[in-house]
């Protein structure tokens, strides 16, 4: 079991504990990737986990992070707010992280998937680009 | 959210001609127009979602809804409170996500947010009260008193008053805060004030509570966005709560419940069970009787909750939390019984847990009718 918060000055105390007594969620959760990327490959079910959904203990979130480390992709996308998708180093297991304006991440999900939706191009933002790819084209032929 | 609150030189008149032309437009082609990706809003309802306490199977509906929902009117009506439950929803939307949801309906009337005051807010109601008769949404806060009306009144109008006249064409209520689902603390016993909760005087209405001193921000905005996204209210447990938020107790969802199942008390707030995150039962914390979403949801933006900083949960979004007799009294021992049965199994360990947490409501009510106060002791306890 690691150590108590280390006291900022002689006497003052802060009580706010980081035991490794406390960290029950890791294994579940672990597994419960281990069963999602089981069904990835038999079915190709994808899953989503809402790591806002658990009550982890404090640390908790930091470990399932490090367990599930990170791979080869790690895209950022800037709307709204910063968005990170992270490719673990377990394929196909993907972290997302969405942050407001502040930093603050709003909401963070573990994807188990061969592609988090958020990385394809969408239909719509597709169509929007060729009409404005033509309007460009017609507008600029001489500059492009 | 603020639309009509920023238009502070407009008339009352100009800013209703600028609500009709954007209630028009659906949440979908607003964003479309202010150049939002779908990628962006795909985005925008994932965080929704977790905003909601959805599964995130549902982003694909929420979306669906989302893009055909129209902004709805809102009247925001606060009676006798400390303005916590509004200070907790304006913490609420500093991200962007959250301030697009707010965008995305239109706060008529808010007498802590809008500039306006006296006379000329009173009309900013009425008229939005008109112009969407049957179709707003009315936001209550605070208790109604109803000893003396005097106790409490806006613009000379009586809280009671302006409720009943507000209500009727409201199609929905949310009421926001202990005070405003169960009396809360005006209500406390001895109750100087009479002081009432909206649903004690509102019967032919689909009221959604929302309870907490203050609720959590997310879980405000989870409800609102939950009327905006589908038109509808959410499921709701005895006492008028979204079971989405309010379906489990902390006790169910704490952190500390191993620590519990196993026998494991912090006895003081400095020993050493309190030092390696035991359970605060002892020292008086009501999870087990205590519905909400603190465990998940958390506070400061997702940052911890208070049995998280080691303080017990108090339980205030229960009814009569003040006169529960004593925030760091036990409500009842736990026996050994609980050790033996976490022993033999984990399912057996939950019945029990069950099981005083029936005890515990039984102890609480007649701790209620007894009424003892909290002492210094109990502080010092
Ligand atoms: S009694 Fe309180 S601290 Fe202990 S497990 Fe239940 S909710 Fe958590
Ligand atoms: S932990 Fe308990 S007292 Fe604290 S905010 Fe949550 S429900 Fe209220």
């Amino acid at each position: 079991m690691s150590e108590v918060a280390t006291p900022v000055s002689g006497e003052i105390k802060f009580n706010i504990q980081v035991s490794d007594e406390l960290t029950q969620n890791v294994k579940p959760l672990l597994h419960e990737i281990k069963h999602a990327l089981e069904s990835l490959i038999e079915n190709g079910d994808t899953s989503i986990i809402d790591l806002r959904s658990i009550p982890l203990a404090p640390g908790e979130e930091d470990r399932i992070l490090d367990t599930l480390g990170k791979g080869e992709v790690q895209a950022k996308l800037e709307s709204l707010g910063l968005s990170e998708i992270i490719e673990t180093q377990y394929a196909g297991v993907w972290v997302v992280t969405h942050y407001n304006d502040d930093g603050n991440i709003i909401s963070r999900f573990i994807e188990v998937t061969t592609m988090p939706s958020i990385l394809s191009s969408q239909t719509e933002d597709v169509m929007a680009a060729y009409s404005s790819l033509t309007l460009d084209l017609d507008e600029n032929q001489e500059t492009i | 959210m603020t639309d009509r609150i920023n238009n502070k030189d407009k008339s009352p008149a100009d800013l209703v001609q600028l609500e009709k032309s954007r209630l028009d437009k659906t949440l979908g082609e607003t964003l479309r127009s202010q150049g939002i990706s779908r990628r962006s809003f795909l985005k925008f309802c994932a965080a929704t979602a977790s905003m909601m306490a959805m599964s995130p199977a549902m982003i694909p509906k929420i979306a669906h809804a989302l893009e055909n929902a129209r902004r709805p009117s809102v009247i925001w009506l606060s009676f006798q409170e400390c303005t916590g439950c509004t200070e907790s929803l304006t913490r609420a939307h500093a991200s962007t996500v959250e301030s697009l949801i707010f965008d995305s309906i239109s706060l008529d009337y808010h007498h802590t947010l809008q500039a306006a005051a006296g006379h000329a807010a009173e009309e900013a109601r009425e008229i939005a009260m008109e112009e969407n008769y049957g179709k707003y949404l009315l936001v209550v806060d605070g208790s109604i008193p109803m000893d003396n009306p005097g106790y409490s009144t806006i613009a000379g109008i009586s809280n009671y008053d302006m409720l009943m006249d507000t209500a009727k064409g409201a199609a929905a209520i949310i009421a926001v805060g202990t005070c405003a689902t169960y009396g809360g603390i005006p209500h406390a016993d001895p109750n100087p004030t009479g002081a009432v909760s909206v649903g004690d005087l509102i019967k032919d209405k689909p009221i959604i509570n929302v309870p907490g001193c203050p609720p959590i921000p997310v879980v405000i905005t989870g409800v609102l966005t939950h009327f905006l996204t589908f038109g509808s209210i959410p499921e709701l447990d005895h006492i008028g709560r979204p079971k989405v938020f309010y379906g489990q107790s902390i006790h169910d969802r704490c952190y500390r419940r191993p620590f519990y199942d196993k026998g494991l008390f912090a006895e003081t707030f400095d020993d050493e069970g309190a030092k390696k995150g035991w359970c605060l039962y002892k020292l008086g914390c009501k999870g087990p009787t205590t519905y909400n979403a603190c465990a998940t949801a958390k506070w400061n933006d997702g940052t911890s909750f208070p049995i998280e900083a080691g303080h017990p949960c108090i339980g205030c979004s229960e009814p009569d939390f003040w006169d529960g007799g004593g925030f760091y009294k036990a409500l009842s021992m736990p026996t050994a019984n609980i050790t033996e049965t976490a022993i033999y199994t984990a399912a057996g360990a939950a019945a029990a847990g069950v099981a005083l947490g029936a005890m515990n409501r039984s102890k609480k009510n007649s701790a209620a009718a007894a009424h003892s106060d909290t002492t210094i002791d109990d502080l010092e306890k």
